[in-house]
C-alpha cells in the first residue's frame, strides 16, 4: 500500500489510546505488526515529564507517528494543532478530525475540507476522518488529499460497520484512492469485512486498548485484515439466492 | 504580568516566550507552542513578546486514537 509515497506493507494502524500501561501499549504495537500508530497533542503541567515519556516510547517503537487533530470543533483549532504537531512530531502527515457533533463525534464535513485545502496548500499530507459521503470525498480529494479515512461507526463504539453499502458505493467511486476505514470497529471480523471490500487499510485504536488483552487482541486483528486483503485479492464468488449443490449430481445412485 | 498558561492564570515575570517558557519550567524539547490560538513556531520564539491577559498554550507528545 503506497500513501503519499511511503510503501506499507502492514495494512493495520494502531490508535496509541486509552491501554491499561505503557507495557501493554508496546506489546499490542508489536503484536498487531503495525508500521503507523497514531498521536496526539495536549496540555502538560509546568514541569511535569509525562509527555516526554510517552514520546521516549513511541520512538523506541521503531513506527512511523501520525499525529492526529482529535476534539477540535474548529478549522482554526484543527489547522493551528495540525501546525503544531508537525512541528513536534516532525513529519507533514496529519490525521484531520473537525468534529462537528459530540454525541456521535460525525465530522463536520463542510470544516473538514476547509481545513484539508488550507492544510494541503501548506505542504500537509492530511488523512481526513471523514464519513462515506462521496461529495465529501470529491471535496477532499479536491482541497489536496491524497487518502480518505472513512468511518466504519462513530469512534468508540465498536459497531463495526454500519453503513455497508455507502462504505462499498465509495470504493466503487475511487477505485484508484486508498481508503482507509478509521474508528467504529470492535472486532477483528469487521476489519476483515472492510478489507473484503476492497478497503486499504484499517485504523482502530479502542478495540484494542480495551480488551480483556491488548496484544492478543492486536493480534487477531493483525490476521484479519490479512485474512480480508487475501480474500478480496483471491476474487471472492458472487453470492446467490437459490442453493447449488457444491457436490456433483453426475453419477449419484438412485437408491430410494 | 497575568497570562493564561494551558488554560490557568499565571503571574509571570517574563514577556518574552522563550525566557516564559523557562520560567514556568517547560522543559520538553517536544513541545509546540501558541499564543492566544496561533501557533508559534519554535524560531519565532525568542521574537514573541506576550502582553497582559494573552493565552499561551504548550503542548506535548499524548495518547491518541
Amino acid at each position: 500500500m503506497r500513501i503519499y509515497d511511503v510503501e506499507l506493507s502492514s495494512r493495520l494502524l494502531l490508535g496509541t489510546a486509552q491501554y491499561p500501561s505503557p507495557a501493554t501499549l508496546t506489546a499490542a504495537v508489536e503484536a498487531s505488526g503495525s508500521e503507523v500508530v497514531t498521536v496526539s497533542l495536549r496540555r502538560e503541567a509546568a514541569g511535569g515529564r509525562q509527555g516526554q515519556a510517552f514520546w521516549s516510547l513511541i520512538s523506541s517503537l521503531g513506527v512511523r507517528v501520525l499525529p492526529n487533530t482529535a476534539g477540535c470543533h474548529s478549522v482554526k483549532e484543527a489547522v493551528t494543532t495540525a501546525q503544531m504537531a508537525r512541528e513536534v512530531f516532525d513529519t507533514p502527515w496529519i490525521k484531520l478530525e473537525v468534529i462537528g457533533e459530540t454525541d456521535t463525534l460525525c465530522p463536520d464535513v463542510f470544516g473538514l475540507v476547509e481545513a484539508a485545502r488550507i492544510l494541503s496548500a501548506e505542504g500537509f499530507q492530511v488523512f481526513p476522518y471523514t464519513t462515506e459521503d462521496l461529495v465529501t470525498a470529491e471535496r477532499l480529494l479536491a482541497a489536496g488529499c491524497k487518502v480518505l479515512m472513512p468511518w466504519g461507526a462513530p469512534i468508540g463504539t465498536g459497531l463495526g460497520l454500519t453503513n455497508v453499502y455507502g462504505l462499498r458505493s465509495l470504493r466503487a467511486h475511487f477505485p484508484e484512492v486508498p481508503l482507509i476505514v478509521d474508528a467504529g470497529l470492535g472486532l477483528p471480523s469487521q476489519a476483515a469485512r472492510a478489507m473484503e471490500l476492497g478497503f486499504d487499510a484499517v485504523l482502530l485504536n479502542t478495540a484494542v486498548a480495551k480488551a480483556g488483552d491488548p496484544a492478543v487482541m492486536a493480534r487477531a486483528f493483525a490476521l484479519a485484515v490479512e485474512a480480508g486483503l487475501a480474500a478480496r485479492k483471491a476474487d471472492p464468488m458472487e453470492p446467490r439466492d437459490m442453493a447449488a449443490p457444491s457436490t456433483p449430481v453426475l453419477g449419484k445412485a438412485v437408491l430410494g | 504580568m497575568r497570562i493564561i498558561v494551558n488554560g490557568q492564570a499565571r503571574e509571570v515575570r517574563s514577556d518574552c516566550l522563550d525566557a516564559l517558557l523557562v520560567e514556568l519550567r517547560f522543559k520538553h524539547t517536544a513541545a509546540a507552542t501558541a499564543v492566544n490560538g496561533a501557533f508559534v513556531p519554535r524560531a519565532q520564539r525568542a521574537a514573541t513578546r506576550l502582553e497582559e491577559g494573552d493565552s499561551l498554550e504548550v503542548l506535548v507528545p499524548m495518547q491518541g486514537g
